[in-house]
């Protein structure tokens, strides 16, 4: 009977396969919120698989920061080609300028919090109804308690005490008007399991997620790559080091790991050796508050 | 290596948040950062040892307003296995988180306090194991170092709780005396239960056989979206996009769509865009037929010797899941896998007290956490088993219009015997 088993990595798999079809299915007018990180590239990837022969059937939508690394844009714009999918841009600088918002400040200013404001108005201009995010519940204990389907009301809210019981592979995805959905198709992944998954489906991913040299400076005990977005003081000393990124958000909240790993089986091993967990080690927006990921999501954030 | 999904049930009391801490402490789960934070969290605790409870703490939300949200997933991997923990609390909204969570559980882990032995807890949980059909039991006796390590209360505590699986027909169970708190059999055997003979928790749970859980005996298909790419080269393409709920698929298999009732045969199988000869549960894939039928989606693609019943009438055990109640005469949306029809609840026959299984006389609505036997029409005809037979195709939700929430847990039972 072996034949007829499927490994861990074909079960996930086929688990966000069907939700990808539930989605398209039961929205007018869903969209792929795409990052240009390795989750939102898997998600690609599985999309594609969902729909073949035919084309993924929404659009790539990606709230630019104006912070990014120019090779997770680069990579970004070859992919939504590849895979022949609509790529929508809106970014957080128009946003800034057309709301007259209020640009962060200090040594690393996140716009991480403005990109809710940009996400809001895109879902608005389009009216999409449903939002497709590569989170996963492995990440962050607010994350480990949020639905695959989680409706938001008309503001984006995320509300934990009104959450809809899901069932068996039974998706609701009902919706009044002006509410949508954020989809999570890959929650139960780990990251562990993406890994393992873009080594076995030989995807490509930008060269930042491999050891290359970089300038940086070291915040905190976390090194975080130079760039024109970061305000350096007299206490800074910038040194150039062997890095990769273990996660792909803006420069000025993203940290490097010191890392030699040229291929996926070596990046892979420093993984699985590593003591620090993926946001502890990169994320360096997450530790201003330990709430800070249950606050962002109660106000819209992905 | 596959994946294993599993529920514990208990409340605080029992250990239960100590044990999943526990087990994902043990497997070296837990990574420095996380470890650091819950050191902050114990630091007011007097004896200096980490709280593993605290682990599974929850949102700001919930500790501020004293509520539980239902269902938290957990996530870890050992050598063997990747495990999924479904970790649903064990107070108030209590039928409805557990039914929620062990939605999807291929096992699940009854928690007993040795001190106690089996209460009206562990009947309620086992109890709704039964009725879910989660198909292996683990109790995990629990505290046993509170009892000094006693054999006669544990086995005890086993034949007590044997009774209740037997009366609820719940098979493949498995006994385990723990104790969370000082990691006694969760990953290595403990020294002080040498009277014990079986394996620890964690490694019960690498090897616990689930393949055969799996129905590969009844195909049982339904349309979840059609995929037509309408491009010059793939003008005529069709591709039937679906979950094998059950069973196995190949190509040149008789097949009958339904409700339609249309025979036709399997002309070409793909998976992820591959053409493939045979498919399988639970994969998710294409499925081109031979000839040119109107299908759409919630349609059933099944082999034309084995076909499921059909009816707009259906007899069902349903756990009512939402604050508001039951409104008879109300319609309300069932959502059977990607089968969406208009549905109106009669006939409530009984309502099963979850603590004893006694059948009990309705009064008034049914409310959050009831669990009652009803008949339920729909405006068109459903095509299903019953829950015993194949969960995949025996389950539906009750959406309310108006609200559009998921009210209801519906589980249909067997085709009542023909006179």
């Amino acid at each position: 009977m072996s034949q007829y088993r499927l490994n861990y990595l074909e079960q996930l798999e086929a688990e966000s396969i069907h939700i990808f079809r539930e989605i398209a299915a039961q929205f007018e007018r869903p969209a792929l919120l795409f990052s240009g990180g390795k989750d939102s590239i898997t998600m690609v990837h599985l999309a594609k698989k969902a729909f073949a022969p035919g084309k993924i059937p929404f659009p790539l939508v990606h709230i630019d920061t104006g912070h990014n690394f120019p090779e997770a844009l680069e990579f970004r714009d070859w992919l939504a080609n590849e895979v022949g999918a609509t790529l929508i841009v809106r970014k957080v600088e128009d946003t800034i300028k057309q709301r007259n918002l209020t640009e962060p400040k200090g040594k690393f200013p996140s716009r991480n919090w403005l990109q809710t404001y940009t996400l809001l108005d895109t879902i608005e201009e389009f009216k999409f109804d449903c939002c497709i995010g590569g989170a996963r519940r492995d990440e962050e204990k607010a994350r480990a308690k949020e639905r695959i389907f989680s409706v938001r009301d008309e503001f984006g809210q995320w509300n934990p005490k009104l959450q809809r019981p899901e069932l068996w592979n039974i998706y609701n995805g009902r919706i009044h008007k002006g509410e949508n959905v954020r989809v999570f198709p890959i929650s139960n992944w780990t990251e562990l399991d993406i890994w393992n998954y873009i080594r076995a489906e030989k995807i490509d991913l930008p060269s930042i997620y491999f050891a290359h040299e970089r300038e940086v400076v070291v915040h905190e005990g976390q090194l975080v790559a130079l760039s024109e977005y970061v305000k350096l003081d007299d206490t800074d000393t910038v040194i150039k080091k062997k890095v990769r990124y273990r996660t792909v958000g803006d420069m000025t909240c993203t940290a490097a790991v010191e890392s030699n790993a040229n291929t996926l089986d070596e990046v892979i091993n420093e993984i699985i050796s590593t003591k620090i967990s993926e946001r502890g080690e990169t994320r360096i927006d997450d530790k201003v508050t330990e709430a800070a990921m249950e606050d962002r999501k109660k106000n819209g954030y992905f | 290596m596959d994946l294993l999904r599993f529920i514990t049930a208990g409340s605080v009391d029992d250990g239960k948040s100590t044990l999943i801490g526990r087990l994902l402490y043990d497997s070296k789960n837990i990574l420095i950062d996380q470890l650091e934070q819950l050191e902050k969290s114990t630091k007011n605790r007097a004896d200096g040892e980490i709280d593993l409870a605290l682990l599974t703490d929850g949102l700001r939300a919930e500790r501020e307003q004293g509520i539980t949200i239902d269902v938290a997933y957990r996530y870890f991997t050992t050598p063997k296995r990747k495990f999924i923990i479904a970790d649903a609390p064990g107070h108030v909204q209590y039928t409805r988180n557990m039914i929620t969570g062990a939605s999807n559980a291929n096992l699940i882990i009854i928690l007993i306090d040795a001190r106690l032995g089996v209460i009206e807890q562990t009947r309620r949980h086992s109890i709704i194991a039964s009725l879910l059909k989660i198909p292996h039991v683990v109790v995990a006796i629990n505290k046993m170092d509170l009892i000094g390590y006693s054999q006669d209360v544990y086995n005890n505590i086993v034949i007590d709780y044997a009774e209740v699986a037997t009366s609820l027909g719940l098979k493949n169970i498995t006994y385990i005396p723990i104790s969370a708190l000082n990691g006694d059999n969760i990953v290595d055997k403990s020294e002080q239960i040498d009277w014990y003979e079986g394996k620890p928790l964690l490694e019960f749970l690498e090897e616990v056989e689930i393949n055969n859980d799996i129905n590969l005996e009844n195909p049982r298909f339904q349309v979840q979206f059609v995929i037509r790419p309408q491009t010059e080269d793939l003008h005529d393409y069709r591709g039937y996009a679906g979950k094998v709920i059950s069973g196995i698929y190949k190509t040149g298999d008789k097949v009958t769509v339904l409700p339609a009732g249309i025979e036709t045969s399997i002309a070409k199988l793909e998976v992820g865009g591959k053409e493939v000869k045979e498919v399988f549960a639970p994969q998710s894939v294409t499925i081109q037929l031979a000839d040119d039928i109107d299908i759409s989606r919630g349609d059933s693609i099944v082999r034309s010797t084995d076909i499921p019943q059909a009816n707009n009438e259906v007899e069902v055990l349903m756990c009512w899941l939402d604050d508001k109640p039951l409104q008879p005469g109300n319609k309300y949306y069932l959502q059977h896998n990607s089968r969406l029809v208009r549905s109106v609840v009669r006939n409530i026959e009984y309502k099963l007290d979850v603590n004893t299984l006694q059948k009990e006389a309705v009064e008034g609505n049914v409310k959050l956490n009831e669990v009652v036997k009803a008949t339920i029409k729909t405006a068109s005809p459903l095509v299903f088993d019953s829950y015993q037979h194949i969960s995949g195709t025996g389950s539906a939700i009750l959406v309310d219009e108006t609200s559009n929430s998921t009210v209801a847990a519906v589980l249909f039972a067997p085709a009542p015997k023909k006179e």
